[in-house]
This record gives structure tokens, sequence and C-alpha cells, in this order.
């Protein structure tokens, strides 16, 4: 068989100038494709044993008994981990001094406070051996009643939600404006727990030698995770070695380092060997993080024109009784839509569950349904069409602060988009549109956004004598690509084509590069990157300019650009000399330099920073047995400086059918007797298939950011879901006339 | 647990093992010949990321026993391409995206095989998305997917053609 395709043939390799905006095939695409990619599970070192979790099958209560005999009996079964034997900690698992610090159950006791908590740790010789020997556990439990669901225990004010937002907020008079209004609606909506079911399940590999830790394990926050181990365990950051080069999906739940990852250090402490800990599927319904159930009731009041005179937003949620996450979701009203009154607040219940964490768009995602329904409800109680309405309601600078928007291309969205989907065809009225076939065909919008976060990043650059670079900064990719435009923004910091820079990521060893979370990774890591490139540039600026042999002496610094190996002149193109020549004279095998990258002060004090989008959703709803599908999806987004468009899109892509799994899909149902979560697997908690989404179209709008950081980046990991899960819900009101208020949407409420 | 003789042709070598009765293929390769790229999500053939093909058809490998396919030929991910040369169906992931994680990327790429070889789904988007419905991809990288298997059908009846010719 000839090979037709290679991968320097592809047209996205044929590139001019600049890496940075470039459709780059992945860079860790042949590894992907061949398997060689490693995985942490993918690692074995020599000597290593198999841990296995049991778990608990209550809610609440404590372990009574557990025949560790049994389990030890069974043949190559080495250890069973239980709070007796368990090695020592160096901190309580239970201390907090941090917001993103989360409380972890690692055998300290007895007591039962989710169901999948770990009870013990079997290590054996093999897989199968463990696993029987966890089987053989058989727990005995005293169970106390589990609380479950939003109405399950005594409701309070949170102190704050999300990472330290208040849990209310506001500004006008709401009371006022809804009493002006010349229309008003209020509606109650409710959003499911969800879990991330990435599909690479957690898994680590530990070795210890001596008080040295070396780990296998996926990590969206290297540099956080290694802290908290170093804490757990009372050793020096330093110490640790962790590598995470692939992570196969993290959404959020890969983002602090969970209880069942530490057992795996604990375990291979307690048997002096390596030790591999993958949770199975259903473990992963627990001590991983989940989306926590919210109700949201929004009140709002229109002037007779269509403008919104008041938004309430309230929403109820669920955390742990043991730890404090809070779905911000209210606060999604914060950014979008203008009006003089806004009101945001918050309430929550503690149940019996393992603490909620940040998932994919946390809050902006369960609010962004909530409001984006609401919108299209308030515009259908004015007649007006909805895309009308929102472009009414149209903030011109950002709401709830006043603060002018860095930029905010969500016109142009709203145009591109509905041009594209064609929407200025839909009749203002439900149930139009019978297709040929009798379905009732739908057609929805939701406008999406995401705020342009920023952490805290470093990278180191180095220009060698040979003419290569290499730029070395922790990065995390869990297939957002970041091996590919992290490379790209290196190549352009480095003046160099991309087959000539190294770039390494994904280990503990390198310079902190941030969290790989809050769609801020590209930003931030990318202006580490950006900002050490510039170093190391103007250091061999300062070599080549202060030497009177070279053809750029005198330029100085500001005089000189780096493209393609060489230094120029800036002001006479034709004096110029490649790096391999200035380091060679200064007798130099190579030089490097460093970045940071983090967000500015100054201009986040001035200015709202957010990406926006504009998502249209078709829907056909099967009139008798109100089977929904989606057929279509059309998006437009602006989110800043686009590195990779092909990779930017695929993130929209991913973001969007996470929006389709909001509405339609995504559901953890929880036993209301023993408080155990019915459906956690693969096959009935439903995530889409491949029959689930056909056409799914992401339009990229340009934008320019002079304020949002120096390269102009956004971010485009979680913005997709918002506006789409909506634009769904709003679609299925349009084939039906029946408003969903209960999310994902069951056939049962569309035959009511 | 008493061990049960195995022999497997995997990937074309030939491997004569004493395997324990309740390891099941996905373990054996994984955790015992080091064949690594095939992948475990959920261990109860719900995700499809340990498809491989044995006797040329897909199938779960982590509801397949090992002892049970005793003189079966396995064809995993690693055996898929020629040293740097990737088969037409690797290289069209690459090209369309079809991929973000990559960790449901072997079993996409064995099940596209399975489907290309059954030749059911023609080149009917809709009857491609059906039958690689069996694997699961949290990134949701499935219009690319889609597009990769239509791509590489396109390349390999080409292929063909000029075989025959
Ligand atoms: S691991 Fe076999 S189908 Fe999921
Ligand atoms: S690429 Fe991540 S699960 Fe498919």
């Amino acid at each position: 068989m000839t090979l037709e395709l290679s991968l320097n043939q592809q047209p996205a390799h044929l590139r001019q100038g600049s890496s940075i905006g470039q459709p780059l095939t992945r860079r860790d695409g042949f590894l992907k494709v061949t398997g060689a990619a490693r995985y942490a599970a993918d690692n074995h070192p020599p000597g290593m044993l198999y841990a296995v979790l049991a778990v608990s099958g209550i809610a609440r209560g404590r372990v009574a008994s557990l025949d560790v005999e049994a389990a030890k009996a069974h043949g190559g079964v080495v250890e069973v981990m239980t709070p007796q034997n368990r090695p020592p900690l160096a901190t309580d698992p239970d201390a907090k001094n941090n917001p993103f610090m989360f409380r972890l159950d690692l055998l300290q006791n007895d007591r039962i406070r989710y169901p999948n908590q770990t009870i013990a740790v079997v290590i054996a010789e093999t897989l199968e051996a463990a696993t029987e020997g966890a089987a053989l556990l058989s727990p005995r439990y005293e169970a106390q009643p589990a609380r479950v669901g939003l109405d399950g225990a005594e409701s309070f004010v949170p102190g704050g939600v999300g990472i330290g937002s208040p849990a209310v907020h506001h500004k006008g008079d709401v009371e006022a404006g809804l009493e002006s209004a010349a229309t008003r609606i209020e509606a109650t909506y409710e959003t499911s727990a969800q879990y991330h079911n990435a599909m690479e399940p957690h898994a680590i590999v530990a070795a210890w030698d001596g008080d040295s830790l070396s780990i296998d394990t996926p990590s969206q926050g290297l540099a956080m995770a290694q802290g908290r181990i170093a804490g757990l365990f009372g050793i020096a950051p330093q110490n640790i070695h962790i590598r995470s080069p692939f992570l196969g999906g993290g959404f959020g739940s890969k983002g602090m380092i969970s209880g069942p990852q530490v057992l795996g250090i604990l375990a291979a402490r307690l048997v002096g060997c390596p030790v591999k800990l993958v949770l199975r599927r259903e473990q992963m319904y627990g001590p991983a993080g989940h989306r926590a159930p919210t109700r949201q009731t929004l009140r709002m009041g229109m002037d007779r024109e269509g403008r919104l005179t008041a938004i309430d937003h309230h929403a109820k949620t669920a955390s742990s009784t043991f730890d404090d996450f809070f779905e911000p979701a209210a606060d999604a009203s914060h950014t979008l839509y203008a009006s003089p009154a806004i009101a945001t607040s918050h309430e929550a219940v503690r149940l019996d569950t393992g603490t909620p964490l940040f998932m994919r768009a946390p809050g902006e995602a369960t609010g962004s349904i909530a409001l984006e329904s609401a919108i299209d409800e308030a515009a259908g109680a004015c007649g007006m069409d909805p895309l009308e309405f929102r472009l009414r309601n149209y903030a011109e600078v950002e709401p709830m602060t006043g603060k002018p928007f860095s930029s905010k291309a969500l016109r142009e969205c709203y145009t591109l988009a509905s041009e594209r989907f064609g929407w200025q065809r839909r009749p203002l009225q439900p149930r139009q549109m019978p297709d040929k076939d009798g379905f009732l065909t739908g057609w929805g919008m939701g406008t999406a956004t995401f705020p342009a976060i920023m952490f805290q990043a470093e990278a180191r650059a180095v220009l060698r004598a040979d003419g290569s670079g290499l730029m070395e900064t922790g990065a995390q990719d869990m297939g957002q690509g970041a091996w590919t435009a992290f490379a790209q923004i290196a190549a352009d910091g480095l003046g160099l084509d991309i087959d000539q820079v190294d770039f390494r990521a994904g280990s503990s060893d390198l310079p902190n590069a941030g969290i790989a979370g809050g769609s801020g990774h590209t930003a931030t890591a990318g202006m580490a990157i950006h900002n050490a490139g510039a170093a190391v540039i103007a250091r061999l600026a300062d070599l080549a300019t202060g030497h009177e042999a070279s053809p750029l002496f005198g330029a100085g610094n500001e005089g000189v650009l780096a493209r393609g190996g060489r230094l120029y002149r800036r002001d006479d193109e034709n004096r110029s000399e490649s790096y391999g020549e200035i380091l060679a004279r200064a007798g130099l095998a190579e030089i490097d330099g460093r970045g940071t990258g983090t967000p500015d002060p100054a201009s986040r004090e001035a200015y709202a920073m957010h990406a926006h989008g504009a998502v249209f959703a078709e829907v056909k709803v099967d009139p008798d047995f109100g089977q929904i599908r989606v057929t279509r999806l059309v998006g437009a987004f602006a989110a800043g400086r686009v590195i990779n468009p092909r990779l930017v899109r695929s993130q929209y892509y991913g973001g969007m059918i996470w929006g389709v799994s909001f509405a339609l899909h995504e559901e953890a149902v929880t036993d209301r007797r023993s408080g155990r979560i019915q459906n956690a697997n693969l096959a009935e908690y439903h995530v889409p298939v491949n029959a689930d989404v056909p056409s799914v179209e992401a339009l990229l709008v340009h934008e320019d950011d002079p304020y949002v950081n120096a390269l102009g980046i956004k971010g485009v990991g979680e913005i997709g879901i918002t506006g789409t899960a909506g634009a769904v819900a709003n679609a299925v009101w349009h084939a039906t006339g029946v408003r969903p208020r209960r999310f994902p949407i069951r056939i049962e409420d569309l035959l009511g | 647990m008493t061990s049960l003789p195995l022999a497997l042709t995997i990937n074309g070598h030939r491997y004569e093992l004493e395997v324990d009765p309740r390891v099941t293929l996905l373990d054996l390769l994984r955790e015992r010949l080091e064949l690594t790229g095939t992948k475990k999500g959920c261990d109860r053939g719900q995700c499809g990321a340990c498809t491989v093909l044995v006797d040329g058809k897909r199938i779960n490998s982590c509801l397949a026993l090992a002892v049970s396919h005793d003189g079966a030929k396995v064809l995993t991910i690693e055996g898929v391409s020629h040293g740097e040369d990737l088969h037409p169906v690797q290289a069209a992931f690459i090209a369309h995206d079809g991929f973000q994680c990559g960790f449901c990327t072997p079993g996409q790429i064995m099940s596209t095989l399975g489907l290309i070889a059954e030749a059911q789904a023609g080149d009917d988007p809709e009857r491609i998305r059906e039958g690689m419905s069996g694997n699961l991809c949290r990134c949701a990288a499935y219009g690319g997917i889609v597009e990769a298997v239509l791509e590489a059908q396109e390349q390999l009846a080409k292929a063909d053609r000029r075989t025959a010719a």
C-alpha cells in the first residue's frame, strides 16, 4: 500500500513567516495515533505492584468491619492498607489553608462521608489478585440516613462561591425595576449533577527512593500537585518529580490531586515498591469532583421597547458535608445583558456526596443554560425575536461593574453565525416548522461568554550555537493542544522556524507553567514563553550590537529584529547575522533567558475581559415519542488572538458538544434511599456518541485585544458549552412549544 | 490461580504464554506484554477505548478473556503503522484533528479499520457516525473522526485500484 499522506505534505505545514496563527496539525499527533503517547497508567517500573481501591457502598456512617484476613489470604495479595496501617502523614488531610486546597479521604479514620469513598487499598502482584482481594474484604457498615437532593438538608448562604466570589451581588434596585416593568417573567430551572468522565480514569504510578518520590499521574496543575503532596508527606517539593506529558482529558477533574492519587503514593510507601493505582470508572463518581446540581430562579422585567429593567438571578446548589465548593451559577448574569438593576444570590445545602469541583465552565455552564432560557422567555413575553431582544439589551459596558470591555466582538458573532445558520427565516411562534418526515423542527439561540483569566507562569528559553532553540515550561496538555500551540508561540518568541525549536513541557522539574484551567493556560504560559523568548533575544542582541565585528554593531537593542534564526538591523535589513555566528564569536555554546506570564493589575482594574460568542441550534423532535435530535449547530466566537485555528476550532466543537450534552444527556442519578449514584458508568451516564452530533460549525471572529495581555490571547476551552446548552433548550421550545425547565431535557417533559 | 497455556499472534509476532484465566485480553496486552497503546476507559465494554482487531474483527478487548482467544491473530494500534510510515487512517486522524487528548484514539483508529473492513457504511456520514458510536470521545472530536474515516477510506480505495490495475 502506498502512503498518500505524510505529515510534511499536508497543506497545514506550509507556512509563511510567523508560526502564530497557522493551523498546524498537532505536534504530538504521531505519538497519539501510533499508541506511543505515554499516559500515566502506561508506565511499568520494575518491581511494580498493583493497588486496587475498596470503596464504600454507603453514603454516610462508618466501616464496622473489613475481612482483611480473607483478602490477605488470596494468592498474590501483598498487603491491605486500612486506617490501622496506613503510613503516617505530615499534615492532616482534613486541614485546609487556602481555597484551592480540598480535603481528602486518605484512610484517616473509619468514617464514611460519601459513596465510593475509599475504605481500604489492596496491593498485589497482579491486577487480578488485587481486584479479587478488594472484593474479599466484604465490608460491614454502620449506616446513617443519607442526605440527598437540593431539598435534603437545611439551606444556608455560603461565605463565597466559586473561588472567593461573594454569594450575593447587586447593583440598582431590582424590586423597583420589576415594579416599573411593562412585562415580567419568572421561571425556575434545574440542572443535574454531572461527572467529568474524562476518558482516562485518574491513575498514578508512584515510586519512592528514600524520601524522593517519582510519580506518573495526570495533572492539570503540576506545581500545585507537587506542593500539595509535599505538604502531606512533609518532604521538599523538589524531591517530588511528577511527569504528566499527556492527560487523557481533564475538564477540571485533574486540577487538584485527588485522594486516590495520594493513596497510590501511600500504598507505595507501605509496601516499599513502586505501585500503580488506576480508578475503576465507577470509582470516579465520588472522590474526583463533579458539577453540583442547581436550582435557579430568574426574574426579569422589560419596558415597552423590550429593554431589561431588572434581572434577578438566584441559585441554590449543594456541596459536601465536609468541604466548600459552591457552583457560582448566578454570577452568569453579571456580564452579558445590560440592565439598570441586577441582583445575584446563592444558597446551598450540604449533602453526603464527594465534594463538587470545577467542571468545564464551572458556574458559567449551569448559569448560562438558565439565563439563556430566561432571556428567550423574556423575548417571547415581549413578542420579540430572540436575537433582536439580545441586541436590544446588548451590554456596551460590563453590566455589573460598569467597566468598559477590553474588546467585545459579540455583535460580529451574532451577525456571522445567524447569517450562516439562516436565522432570519425563523418564524416567531413555536411548532411552525414540521419537516417532510413529520418531525417538529425548532431553532434556538444562546449567547456564549467566558472570562479571560490569567494565572502565573514561568518559562525558560535557550538559544544554542547550532542555531536551534529550546523552550521549557511545565505546561499541561489535556487535549487542548499545548504541545503545539506553545511551540508556535515559542518559535515566534525565539525568531525561529518551529522545526528548530525543542519544546519541553509536562514535567514538574520545568519552570511552573501554572494551571491548565479557567481557559487561561494559553494566555498565561503563552505570555511566559513569549517573555522568555524576548529575554534571550535581548541577550543575543547585546552580544551582537556590542561587538565591533558584527554587522549589527551599534544598532542597539531596539534596533534589531529576530526572524528565521537571524538578527536584522531594523533600519537596514541587508545587515544581519545568524544566531550561530553571534554565539560562536562570543564563544558560547548557548545562552538562556527567563520570562513570566502574569495578569497586568492595572489593565485588569480598568477593563472587563471576556470572550464572547453566539450559538444557533436546530433540533428535530418526534411529535409522538418526544425524542430529540440536534441536527445542526453553528457558533461564532470572538476570543482574542487565535494561536492555532485548527486546535481552537476543535476546542469550540468539544465545548459545543458538551453544551448539547448538558441540555440533553448528562445526569448523575442518586438513589434517594441509599444516597448512591445509580448510573456510575458510561452506559447509563449518558455522554454524546458520534451519532448524537451530526453537524457542528465553529466560526472564528477576528478580535484584537491590546489590554488582555501582550499576545492578545483570551481563551477558548470552556466558552463553547455556554450559549450552546441554552440554544438547544430554546430550539426544543421552538419545535414543541414546551419550555424546558429541567436539564437534561427528558422525553416525559415534552409529552407532559 | 492456575495458569493456562495460550498462543497468540499479536501484530505478526507469535507469543507462547502461561496466563491466569482471569486476565482479559486488554490487561494481557497492557500489563504483561507492554503493549500499552490500547487503552482502558471503563473495563466494561461501554467506551471502546480498548478496541483491537481479533482475526480481523473489532472487539472490546476488556470483555474478552485472553485464554478464550487461543490461536487468534490480534492487531493492536502498535501494529498499524510501519515505522515512521503512518497508515492512511492514522494520517487522516492527524490531518482532520480527529482527537484532542488522544486517549480514545487508538480505539477509534482500530474501530475505523474494523469499520472499513466490514464495508457496510460506505461513504454515508450518517452510517459512519452510527458505526463509530461504540467509541466514546469525551473530548468530542467526532466531526474530525468522521472526516478522517471518509478520507482514509477514499485513500485506501484508490490504493486498491492502483494495485488492481
Ligand atoms: S475499556 Fe473496553 S470498552 Fe471501555
Ligand atoms: S480525544 Fe480525548 S477522549 Fe477522544
